[in-house]
C-alpha cells in the first residue's frame, strides 16, 4: 500500500484550534502515518501555533488570507485541494463546517467520501452509524485517496501541548467570488460548548415553555458548570435555540454526565447522546424510553425534583 | 428560473430498523418507504418559491429503482410541476448521486437545486456538497431560511454556535436542516392532479455517468446495547449515588 501521510484541516477561532480537532487528530494518526495539520484562517498565525503545539502532529501549513475569515466552504475546499498533492487521507471533524467543506473535496478528487466515522479498523475500513445509529457498518474504501469525517465522540482529544510541528506558511487560493458572508447570530456565554462539555443538562418539551426552561435548568447547570442541551421536541416548541438540540439530526455528545430531564427519549434523540458515561433521567412518566438508557432514573415531577436537586448539590 | 429538488426513497422515519441476521444489511423488506423528511422540506420550500413567484417551475429528481417513481409523485402532490426519474437498481453511492444530478444540472440549467442536507438511511450528509463541487456552483448548506432576489439568494444556516447568513450568487446548490418549515399535507385533489403530471425516465448510461461504488460494505452489525440502570427513590438517593457510585460529580 501507498505511504500513508493524513491532512487534517483544523477547525478553528483564528485564536485557537476547536476541541473538535483534537479528536480528529487522534483519529488520523490511528491511521498510522505522519499528521499534517491546515490551519486556512486571517490572521490565525495563533491557531496555527496551537495545532504545532498538539502531541503527534508533525507539520502545520498556515495558509492565510481574509477570504478565510468566515470558513466558507467554496474556499477551504480549494486550499485543500491545492496542496492535496502527497496526501493519502484528507481528515475532518464531523462538525457543521466539516460537513459542508469535506464533499466538495471528495467530489474534486473523485473520490468517496467516508461520513462519520467512529472507529479506524485499518487505513481503509471503517465503522460507521447508519439509520440514525440503529445499526453500525464496517466499511472499506475503494479509492486510493480517502476522504473522511470523524465523529469526535468515537476518538478521545489528542493532547494539546507537547508537540513540537514545524509552521509552513503555504499560499492561499484567489476567493471563489461565489459566496458571501452575511453576518451571524452566535450564542455568547460562559457555558462549555455542547460537544466537548463534561456534564449536559438537557431539557425536554416536558419544560413548557422557554421561561420555564431556563428558570429551571440554568440553575442546574450552573451549579454543575454543564452546557445545556434540549431535545427535538423542545427545540421545535420554540423553548431553546436549534443549536442545543442533541440527537441524530442535531449534536452527537458523549458526556461524562448527561442529565435528561422531561425528555421522553425518542430514538432519533437516544441516537445523539447513548454514548455518555452516565446518563440520568428525570421524569414523571415511569413509562419512558429514556429510562430504558439511564443509569440512574428518577420517577418525579421535574419541577419539584430539578430545584431540590440544585438544593442538595 | 427552474428549481430542481432531488428527492431520495428512504425507511420510513418511524420504522425502527432491524440489522439482518447474517451481517449484510438491514432488513428492509415490507418495511414502509417514503420520502427522506429533509428533501420534503426541500419540495415544499421550492414549492413555496414558486407561490411567491420568484420560481416558474419545479422539478422533481430522483435516482433509484423504480418504486422511486411513488417518492416523484408524493413530490409533484405537494406541488412539483413535473419529475425525472434516473432509474438505476444497483446501490447508488452519494458521488454518484451528484454525478447524476450534475448532468441533469448541466441539461435543465435552474437556477436553484434544493435537496435535504442528509438522508435518515446512510446519514451521509454529502450529496449537495458534492453536486455544488461538479458543478461549480456555491452552497449553502443546512437552511433554515431562504430569501431568493436580484439572482442571489440570501440563506440562514444553522452552524454550531448559533445561525449564519450567507449571500451566494445564483444558480447556487442549498441544502435543507429541519426548522426551514414545515411541509405541508397532501391533500386527495392534489395526489389525483400528480398522477397527470409528466414523469420522464433515463438510465445511467443516457446521461453518460459511471455510477460505479466508491464503497463496500463489508458487514452491518447491531450497535452495542446500554442496559437499563437503576431507578432511584428521591434527590438525596440519586445525589448519593452520583457521589459516591459513579463519582462523576
Amino acid at each position: 500500500m501507498a505511504e500513508i501521510n493524513a491532512l487534517v484541516i483544523a477547525e478553528h477561532d483564528n485564536a485557537g484550534i476547536r476541541p473538535a480537532t483534537l479528536n480528529t487528530i487522534t483519529a488520523a494518526k490511528q491511521l498510522g502515518g505522519a499528521v499534517t495539520v491546515l490551519v486556512a484562517g486571517s490572521g490565525a498565525a495563533a491557531a496555527a501555533s496551537a495545532a504545532a503545539a498538539v502531541a503527534g502532529v508533525a507539520k502545520v501549513l498556515h495558509a492565510d488570507a481574509d477570504i478565510f475569515a468566515h470558513g466558507l466552504a467554496e474556499n477551504v475546499a480549494a486550499q485543500v485541494l491545492a496542496l492535496a498533492s502527497g496526501y493519502s487521507h484528507f481528515v475532518f471533524a464531523a462538525t457543521a463546517s466539516g460537513k459542508n467543506i469535506s464533499p466538495r473535496v471528495a467530489a474534486k478528487l473523485d473520490v468517496g467520501q467516508i461520513s462519520d466515522i467512529t472507529k479506524v479498523i485499518s487505513p481503509d475500513t471503517f465503522e460507521r452509524p447508519i439509520y440514525a445509529g440503529n445499526a453500525i457498518a464496517t466499511v472499506q474504501s475503494l479509492d486510493a485517496l480517502k476522504v473522511i469525517t470523524v465523529r469526535t465522540t468515537g476518538f478521545d482529544p489528542a493532547p494539546a501541548t507537547g508537540g513540537s510541528a514545524t509552521i509552513e506558511t503555504v499560499q492561499a487560493v484567489a476567493d471563489s467570488g461565489k459566496a458571501q458572508f452575511v453576518g451571524a447570530e452566535i450564542a455568547k456565554n460562559d457555558r462549555p460548548e455542547l460537544t466537548s462539555a463534561k456534564i449536559i443538562v438537557s431539557g425536554g418539551r416536558a419544560l413548557g415553555s422557554s421561561d420555564k426552561f431556563n428558570e429551571i435548568l440554568t440553575p442546574l447547570a450552573d451549579k454543575l458548570g454543564a452546557a445545556l442541551g434540549a431535545s427535538r421536541a423542545a427545540v421545535d416548541a420554540g423553548y431553546a435555540p436549534n443549536d442545543w438540540q442533541v440527537g441524530q439530526t442535531g449534536k452527537i455528545v458523549a458526556p461524562q454526565l448527561y442529565v435528561a430531564i422531561g425528555i421522553s427519549g425518542a430514538i432519533q434523540h437516544l441516537a445523539g447522546m447513548k454514548d455518555s458515561k452516565v446518563i440520568v433521567a428525570i421524569n414523571k412518566d415511569e413509562e419512558a424510553p429514556i429510562f430504558s438508557v439511564a443509569d440512574y432514573g428518577l420517577v418525579q415531577d421535574l419541577f419539584s425534583a430539578v430545584p431540590e436537586l440544585v438544593a442538595k448539590l | 428560473m427552474k428549481v430542481l429538488v432531488p428527492v431520495k426513497r428512504v425507511v420510513d422515519y418511524n420504522v425502527k430498523v432491524r440489522v439482518k441476521s447474517d451481517g449484510t444489511g438491514v432488513d428492509i423488506a415490507n418495511v414502509k418507504m417514503s420520502m427522506n423528511p429533509f428533501d420534503e422540506i426541500a419540495v415544499e420550500e421550492a414549492v413555496r418559491l414558486k407561490e411567491k413567484g420568484a420560481v416558474t417551475e419545479v422539478i422533481a429528481v430522483s435516482c433509484g429503482v423504480q418504486q422511486c417513481q411513488e417518492t416523484l409523485r408524493t413530490a409533484m402532490a405537494i406541488g412539483a410541476d413535473r419529475a425525472i426519474l434516473v432509474q438505476c437498481d444497483d446501490e447508488l453511492q452519494p458521488l454518484a448521486v451528484a454525478k447524476l444530478l450534475k448532468a441533469l444540472v448541466d441539461k435543465e440549467q435552474p437556477g436553484l437545486v434544493i435537496l435535504g442536507k442528509q438522508a435518515i438511511d446512510d446519514d451521509c450528509n454529502q450529496t449537495g456538497q458534492m453536486l455544488a463541487a461538479l458543478a461549480d456552483l456555491p452552497q449553502a448548506t443546512f437552511a433554515s431560511k431562504i430569501e431568493v432576489a436580484d439572482g442571489h439568494a440570501s440563506v440562514t444556516r444553522e452552524v454550531d454556535g448559533g445561525l449564519e447568513t450567507l449571500k451566494v450568487k445564483l444558480p447556487a446548490v442549498i441544502t435543507t436542516d429541519l426548522r426551514l418549515n414545515e411541509p405541508r399535507y397532501v391533500t386527495l385533489p392534489n395526489i389525483m392532479k400528480a398522477k397527470k403530471k409528466q414523469m420522464d425516465i433515463v438510465k445511467p448510461a443516457d446521461l453518460g455517468v459511471d455510477v460505479k461504488s466508491h464503497l463496500k460494505t463489508l458487514k452491518v452489525s447491531e450497535p452495542p446495547k446500554r442496559g437499563a440502570g437503576v431507578k432511584v427513590a428521591d434527590v438525596a438517593a440519586l445525589v448519593a449515588k452520583l457521589k459516591t457510585e459513579a463519582k462523576v460529580i
